[in-house]
Parts: C-alpha cells; sequence; structure tokens
C-alpha cells in the first residue's frame, strides 16, 4: 500500500513534469521540468531498488547533463518559440498517431496477456558492489569502449563549439 | 505491492511525451531535451525488468545509456552551438539549407 502511494505521488510528479515540457513555450521551463521528472525517476529507481542507479541518475542527469541543457540555453540567449507552419500539420499528424500507438502500447502491458510481476518496496536487491563486480567483470570491454567514446565526444565537442577561423587557421607554425 | 506494468506504463508515457515533444516542438534545444525525455522512459522500462527477472545486466545496461547520453549531449550542443553561430536562429524550419 506504501509501495503503492509512493509509485503514484512520484508517477504524478513525473507525468506533469513531462507534459508541462512540452506545454512550456520557453526552452528554460522545459529544461527546468525536464529536471523535476530526472529527480522523480530517480525516486522510481529507488522504488524499484535499483539505489546505485538513483544516485546516478541525480549526479549525471540531473546534475551534469542538465546543467550543461541550462549553460546552453544561456549562452545562446533562447527566446520563446516562434510558432510556424510546420508546426500545425506536425500537431495535427503526430498527436492522434502518438495517440494510437500510447494505447496500442498500454493494452500490450496491462491486457490480459501480460505476463508481468509485481515488486514490494521491501525487496532491495542488487547492491553497488554487485553492479561493480558484474561492470568490471563481464562488462569489462564495454566499458571501456565507453571510456574512448567519452574521449571521441569530448573531442568533438571542442572541435565543433570552437570558432570557425580557429579550426582553419590551424596550429600557429610560430609558436614552439 | 505494485504490478511492474504500472512501471511499464508510466515509462511509456514518458517516451510518448518524448515523441510528442519531438514533432511538435520547434526550438532545437526543446527538441534535444525530447530525445532525453525518451532516453529516461526507456531507461525505467529497463531498471523494472531488471527487477522482473532479478537480472542486474540490466541496470548496467541503464549506466551505458546514461554514458551514451551524456556523451551524446555534449556533442549535440555543440552542434547546437555551430548552427546558431552560422544561422543566428534556433527554430528548426529555419535551418533548411544544408549551405549557406
Amino acid at each position: 500500500m506504501f509501495h503503492l502511494i509512493l509509485f503514484l505521488f512520484f508517477g504524478a510528479i513525473c507525468v506533469a513534469g513531462a507534459v508541462n515540457l512540452l506545454v512550456q513555450s520557453h526552452p528554460i521551463n522545459s529544461a527546468l521540468s525536464l529536471i523535476v521528472v530526472m529527480g522523480s525517476l530517480a525516486a522510481e529507481y529507488l522504488l524499484l531498488g535499483a539505489e546505485f542507479l538513483a544516485a546516478v541518475q541525480v549526479i549525471v542527469y540531473a546534475g551534469a547533463i542538465m546543467v550543461l541543457f541550462l549553460i546552453t540555453i544561456m549562452l545562446l540567449n533562447a527566446g520563446k518559440e516562434e510558432r510556424t507552419k510546420g508546426s500545425r500539420v506536425a500537431i495535427l499528424i503526430g498527436v492522434p498517431g502518438v495517440t494510437i500507438g500510447a494505447v496500442l502500447v498500454a493494452w500490450t502491458l496491462v491486457g490480459p496477456s501480460s505476463t508481468t510481476h509485481s515488486v514490494s518496496i521491501g525487496a532491495l536487491w542488487g547492491s553497488p558492489a554487485d553492479i561493480a563486480r558484474l561492470l568490471f567483470h563481464d562488462f569489462l570491454l564495454p566499458f571501456e569502449v565507453t571510456s574512448v567514446l567519452i574521449l571521441i565526444a569530448i573531442m568533438g565537442a571542442v572541435v565543433l563549439a570552437s570558432k570557425p577561423e580557429a579550426v582553419a587557421r590551424g596550429p600557429r607554425k610560430d609558436e614552439g | 505491492m505494485v504490478s511492474l506494468s504500472c512501471y511499464l506504463v508510466l515509462s511509456g508515457i514518458l517516451f510518448v511525451c518524448g515523441v510528442l515533444g519531438f514533432l511538435i516542438k520547434r526550438n532545437i534545444i526543446t527538441i534535444f531535451m525530447s530525445i532525453e525525455l525518451m532516453l529516461n522512459g526507456v531507461n525505467l522500462s529497463f531498471v523494472a525488468f531488471a527487477a522482473q527477472w532479478h537480472a542486474l545486466s540490466g541496470q548496467v545496461f541503464v549506466f551505458f545509456v546514461m554514458v551514451v547520453a551524456a556523451a551524446e549531449a555534449a556533442v549535440g550542443l555543440a552542434i547546437i552551438i555551430a548552427v546558431y553561430r552560422t544561422r543566428e536562429t534556433l527554430n528548426v524550419d529555419r535551418v533548411n539549407l544544408l549551405k549557406l
């Protein structure tokens, strides 16, 4: 019962934040409501027993990634979004299509053929030590590959965001 | 006790909100945030299925998704900055030429 109340509470916050992201016209309001969604998702992870992921969700997603978004919005001084002809077409076609898709997914999940179990709040399992053992034994190669990916992403971000003249000019000859 | 299908429905709602935002939003940064919302919805279903089958590899996969999302956010926002520098707009309807 307690689990259900907590699930409904944080789920309602989550959905409200996601809908608010769609309704707001200023990107900074959308970014702040996305932070709300991520914070309540961390609470949902805790309810499912994934305590490590809840911490990583708050630190990496709600912390690092969203700060990156907010800094970009402030750097580019983004204003209210303007309505154009294309967006009206997207609403007319997109909303019914998405609704049909959502109903299909929900019907598959909660319909009579659903085979999902239920989870209770006391059944916490999978400590960070277990995840670390899995991560550094079975998934060692993907882990190292992601570190290379992060390195490439850093270099790509620096090259893409630098001034075009700085890239075209290249390193100066008279230095060193 | 909460049925796991409730978690899956919540994740589906988040994913659908992300798809909707991707379709109806015109600001390129908000579109990018909708993609993050979709990733979050998928992560929740990963964790729910990991809880159902008591398989920790589901949680490790969510960890990898987060790492890839972080790399994607860094590169994507750099691309947005580069687009804004050349076009001086964030509206995707005005970014309709391959070459200026």
